[in-house]
């Protein structure tokens, strides 16, 4: 380092004439600045601008077209009295945990299916994304087509199975709505989960499992006591990533069910958009939204601290 | 690795494996035996005798006509396409030079910039989208593309940033010195030396920006009013059903085509992307 800038004038010198500019961005500290100021001017104007308008938003009682009047924390408490509220918050915990651990769950088994040599392995991992890289809302729609009470393939599959004998009505009865919606959105995440579980696999020394395969470690402990602790970072962020996507879920349920019936899939961004901009209550739906923030800065702290740790480590 | 009996490697590797595959690929199956099924079939109830779910006899592309000529969608492929494009086109520009500055300058606040950065990358568009909208009315951009094109970067950049980050990351410092010490400018050493070695990173970052903005909707659905500026997503789901009658024919042609591009590119690059799915979340 020290001999490069050291030796670093006499080149300057040499160097053909240069503009004012380019000289400027010699300095490293210009040169940061404008290399990032097209991102922080954007992030700025679409991110940071529109929280504090959000925030701003949710403390008045602003309607489409109305500019509203500051009114406190009136929102706030109007949600922490309305039922259908209290459902969607219920509703998202509901949703964003049991789809979480069974994402988990079979992600990171088919991870582990996928870990091993096969014939047709790159194909099949390359097939098996899909869900994932085609658009949620297109791919929703095949489901809620297999979910039709009257047309449905997965009817006539489990009464061919003998498995049911009349008809279920999958998407029109409120638990069983939920259970449709978790079933699609794992459906979905599965293969996220499992593409970078492997990535995380792969990283593994193989040496590990052989040495402690030869120590006569079980399969099940090879696998507790081995690869699960160094599976873990990659789990943790994976995780993470997901609980908030999963959290803030929006066009699954929207495609699939409205929130309905009778609220029984409601989730704060399905009941944000129903107020914000179904009925045009700007404010109360920016407070909706806003209510998402404390459970989303939790996660991201402890990502973010658990980021550092292994970091440092 | 697979050893053991012959049973055992049927039921611990091949029926569970196999098991998955059906399961996550039969969706995009139904869709595109859906699309070529005419109507006298698709509305079949499934208690019906003669009700044959899996395949057709008498195929038909009267779906995907009904589809191309009857409504708008081709409009959409092409909104979505320019959308997707140009915004991913403005986000690699961004992620490529922040990425740069925050992975290889010193300079004050480079690891909060850092930070701020891969905290805008974890929020997401449910949490912003009502002042937003409000923000795109002000702005004059409501009902055009412009207002997807500008706001897609917002969850594009972060994502290109951070993983491009770890690309430079990688390429030593040595390089850029040589240059510097032949009498290039940081500016020329960038360019000229350290973005051509992040190719596979651009690259990458490129084709899962293109993929995500293919797939956003929210945004599409609440910034977007006429049926002529929407995107593919938004369009099949609120112009594709009349009333309440779901045409399901057209509808399942439309999720088919609408998926091409993505699959395509997704096909040409699945190393790359796949190099862009993990790379998001090693960090």
């Amino acid at each position: 380092m020290a001999v490069s800038y050291a030796v670093a004038p006499r080149a300057y010198a040499g160097a053909p004439a240069r503009g004012p500019i380019t000289r400027l961005l010699e300095d490293e500290r210009w040169l940061a600045v404008a290399l990032l100021l097209p991102t922080v001017v954007l992030l700025g104007l679409f991110i940071a601008y529109p929280f504090v308008e959000g925030v701003v938003l949710s403390v008045t009682d602003a309607k489409v077209g109305i500019p509203g009047h500051f009114i406190g924390l009136d929102n706030f408490e109007k949600l922490w009295s309305d039922s259908i509220f209290r459902v969607a918050v219920r509703n998202t915990f509901v949703y964003t945990i049991v789809t979480t651990i069974f994402k988990l769950a079979l992600g990171l088994w088919l991870a582990m299916l996928l870990n091993r040599h096969f014939k047709g392995k790159a194909l099949t991992r390359a097939f098996i994304l899909l869900p994932f890289i085609i658009p949620t809302v297109l791919s929703t729609f095949a489901w809620k087509w297999m979910f039709d009470p009257t047309f449905s393939v997965i009817n006539w599959t489990l009464y061919r199975l003998s498995v049911i004998h009349g008809r279920i009505n999958w998407l029109g009865d409120p638990d069983l709505a939920m259970i449709s919606v978790i079933i699609v959105n794992v459906w979905r995440g599965v293969p996220f989960y499992a593409i970078s579980l492997l990535a995380g696999l792969q990283t593994i020394n193989p040496e590990l499992q052989e040495a402690a395969a030869i120590d006569g470690a079980r399969p099940w402990q090879r696998f507790w006591h081995v690869t699960w602790p160094l599976l873990l970072p990659v789990t943790m962020v994976v995780v993470l990533f997901s609980v908030i996507q999963t959290f803030a879920d929006f066009q699954l349920v929207y495609v699939l069910t409205g929130g309905g019936p009778a609220n029984a899939t409601q989730l704060f961004a399905t009941y944000a958009y129903q107020i914000g901009v179904g009925t045009g209550l700007l404010s109360e739906g920016a407070a909706i939204s806003l209510a998402m923030f404390p459970v989303l800065l939790i996660v991201v702290i402890i990502q973010l601290l658990y980021i550092r740790r292994v970091e440092t480590h | 690795m697979i050893e053991g009996a012959k049973w055992k490697r049927w039921v611990f590797f091949y029926i569970p494996l196999t098991a998955f595959v059906v399961s996550l690929l039969f969706p995009f199956y139904w869709m595109a035996v859906t699309t070529v099924r005419p109507d006298s079939e698709l509305y079949r109830p499934w208690m019906a005798p003669n009700y044959a779910p899996f395949w057709t006899t008498r195929p038909t592309l009267e779906h995907v006509r009904g589809l191309l000529e009857e409504t708008l969608f081709s409009t959409w492929m092409w909104n979505t396409m320019f959308i997707a494009i140009v915004s991913t086109i403005i986000s690699l520009f961004c992620g490529l030079l922040a990425g740069y500055a925050l992975s290889r300058l010193k300079f004050r606040f480079a690891g909060s910039l850092g930070t701020g950065i891969f905290v805008t990358y974890l929020v997401p568009q449910t949490l912003l989208f009502i002042p937003l909208a409000d923000i795109i009315r002000n702005f004059k951009l409501g009902d055009s593309p412009w207002a997807l094109i500008l706001t897609y970067p917002t969850f594009l950049i972060p994502f290109c940033t951070w993983l491009l980050m770890g690309y430079f990351k990688a390429i030593p410092r040595e390089l850029e010195e040589c240059a510097r010490i032949d009498g290039a400018s940081r500016w020329k050493a960038m360019v000229y030396i350290i973005f051509p070695i992040a190719v596979p990173g651009i690259l990458s970052a490129g084709i899962f920006a293109f993929t995500l903005s293919w797939n956003e909707f929210i945004y599409a659905l609440v910034f977007i009013s006429s049926p002529t500026q929407k995107t593919v997503p938004v369009g099949v789901t609120s112009e594709l059903i009349r009333g309440d009658v779901f045409y399901w024919g057209q509808l399942m042609a439309g999720a088919l085509l609408g998926s091409i591009p993505v699959a395509f590119v997704y096909s040409f690059f699945v190393e790359h992307y796949v190099a862009g799915l993990t790379g998001s979340v090693k960090g």
